[in-house]
């Protein structure tokens, strides 16, 4: 469905070692990656395989070692508002109420506009009445969720979530989950989403990129052509997870 | 008086009224101090000849009602609180930049950061005599003495704070577009601000306690002076203990006034231990409540 879609993030021949005491860790290693407009793309890969790496670089907060990355095709250098990072909900300023987080990075608007904005976001997020609220009041997921709107209010093209649910409990991630999907439908935004858990990315990706484990590079590229909502117990998503299960090398059975 | 029962207004859903608890933790505090001058009279009335030790308790009201009587008392307490003033002001407004700028340019802070940890330990007190050497006996010696002792303790509780901040929100910050002074104004400030603030409430408790010992030595007025006073010119030791008296409620009602712009809000997340152990006064019951209503 999106097939002809432009392409909004490209990644070519991207590279990164890290340097510690006198020691070269290579973390990523040639990765080719094009996603296209609105396009929601998982990054699958195990602990430690570089993949919040890939993130943050093509996020603009490290540099490549090599390579690069484009959006628009225009070089990315430094961290931009049309391109925003959500992080585990550790990423919510504790200072600033769930209405201040939201308005975060629209304070330039006026005030009215900014107000309806922010009102708009919380609803979105269902939030209301919790408004005035400081994050240390909320529960994990209700942090995650004040950092998802925070990072939508902007109104950016690309946003990048780095396991932005691992910290919560099975029950609310799941939640979450459908939540985001709701939101990308509405937003139509290009979304970059870094996972480690096969599951998550069988239902949320357009197409699952795997890397493999340190330095890592990627080992396959996933279309996944199954509709949202996704019925989880149907033969094609199973068939789908398993045949990722089998790509990793895991077993199938515990 | 001894078991305060709430009469006025019914506890709500048994548990005690919030006005009758906190009369109770007013109260218990009190409570140890009246057992102290009690103790304190007791002990020297029984003590006999040795009952000159230390004036009684009420011997040094009548000296603090003297002071009162004959102007001395406001005139000694505004000297102290005058030099405390221009000292520490001064040292906030230096050493809290000086201790941003240090923890920002991590480099900076490594090649300054042992200078003031050198300094640190050194007690302001043996400033005295270069800062009577700089200033000459004065004024401005006792207030350059208050400044030093506050202003390493600043500097150094800002620097660390700002290399604590958490690099997400840093990061957050720039990803919205936030450069170097508008990135200071709207995350790095309000992220150390809990811990600026109790740096500052430190800083003024070691401000007060050099006051004093300034004033023996460079001054002939404040609260320091007055001790040293009484003792000098005909062995008053009851002026000297009123002395003592006035210097620890001041230094209470100082501490006090700091303590309360930790309660705000904006800051509370900083002290998340402080706030668990008073979470129905803090965070309130519904907080707790609304965080269970959603995932």
């Amino acid at each position: 469905m999106t097939g002809n879609a432009e392409v909004k993030v490209r990644i070519q021949d991207l590279s990164k070692a890290f340097h510690t005491n006198g020691h070269e860790i290579r973390v990523l290693e040639h990765i080719d990656l094009d996603v296209r407009e609105g396009e929601l793309v998982c990054i699958l890969g195990p602990s430690g395989c570089g993949k919040s790496t890939l993130l943050n670089i093509v996020g603009g907060f490290l540099p490549a070692s090599s390579g690069d990355v484009a959006i628009d095709g225009l070089p990315v250098r430094r961290p931009d508002p049309r391109r925003i990072f959500v992080f585990q909900e550790r990423g919510v300023f504790p200072w600033l109420t769930v209405e201040g987080n939201i308005g975060f990075g629209i304070s330039g608007l006026p005030a009215t506009e900014r107000a309806a904005r922010i009102a708009h976001y919380v609803r979105l997020v269902g939030l209301e009445g919790f408004e005035n609220a400081y994050p240390q009041e909320l529960s994990g997921g209700m942090k995650q969720r004040v950092e998802v709107a925070r990072a939508l209010a902007v109104n950016p093209d690309v946003l990048y979530l780095d396991e932005p649910f691992g910290a919560l409990d099975s029950i609310t991630r799941l939640v979450m989950r459908s939540e985001l999907l709701r939101i990308w439908q509405t937003e139509r935004k290009t979304i970059l989403f870094v996972t480690h858990d096969i599951e998550e990315s069988c239902q949320l990706a357009d197409r699952i990129v795997v890397l493999s484990a340190r330095p890592g590079s990627i080992r396959r590229v996933v279309e996944v052509d199954l509709p949202h909502p996704r019925d989880l117990s149907s033969p094609r998503y199973l068939a789908l997870r398993d045949s990722i299960l089998e790509e990793i090398g895991l077993a199938h059975r515990i | 008086m001894a078991r305060p029962a709430p009469i006025d207004s019914p506890p709500p859903h048994g548990r005690p009224a919030r006005s009758s608890r906190s009369l109770v933790r007013a109260l218990v505090p009190l409570s140890g101090i009246a057992v102290l001058i009690l103790v304190w009279d007791v002990a020297l009335s029984l003590g006999g000849g040795r009952s000159q030790l230390l004036p009684r308790p009420f011997a040094v009201v009548r000296a603090i009602a003297e002071l009162a009587q004959k102007g001395f008392l406001l005139k000694h307490v505004v000297a102290s609180l005058f030099r405390v003033t221009w000292g520490y002001v001064a040292a906030v407004i230096v050493g809290i930049p000086l201790g941003v700028v240090l923890g920002w340019y991590r480099r900076g802070g490594m090649a300054i950061a042992p200078i003031l940890e050198i300094l640190r330990p050194i007690s302001p007190l043996a400033w005295i005599p270069v800062a009577i050497l700089w200033f000459g006996v004065g004024d401005v010696s006792a207030v350059f003495i208050i400044f030093l002792g506050s202003l390493f303790p600043l500097t150094l509780t800002a620097m660390n704070a700002v290399r604590g901040v958490e690099v997400v929100h840093v990061n957050a910050g720039r990803n919205f577009g936030l450069r170097a002074p508008e990135l200071l104004r709207r995350v790095i400030y309000p992220a150390i601000l809990p811990q600026l603030i109790v740096g500052l409430r430190l800083s003024l408790g070691i401000a007060w306690l050099v006051v004093v010992a300034a004033e023996m030595i460079a001054v002939s007025s404040g609260l320091g002076f007055l001790i040293i006073d009484a003792r000098n010119a005909g062995n008053r030791y009851d002026l000297v203990v009123a002395g003592m008296v006035l210097i620890g409620v001041i230094g209470i009602a100082l501490d006090a006034i700091m303590r309360s712009l930790e309660r705000s809000k904006a800051v509370a997340w900083g002290y998340t231990t402080i706030l668990e152990g008073e979470q129905p006064d803090v965070a309130g019951g519904d907080a707790a409540g609304r965080a269970a209503v959603l995932p």
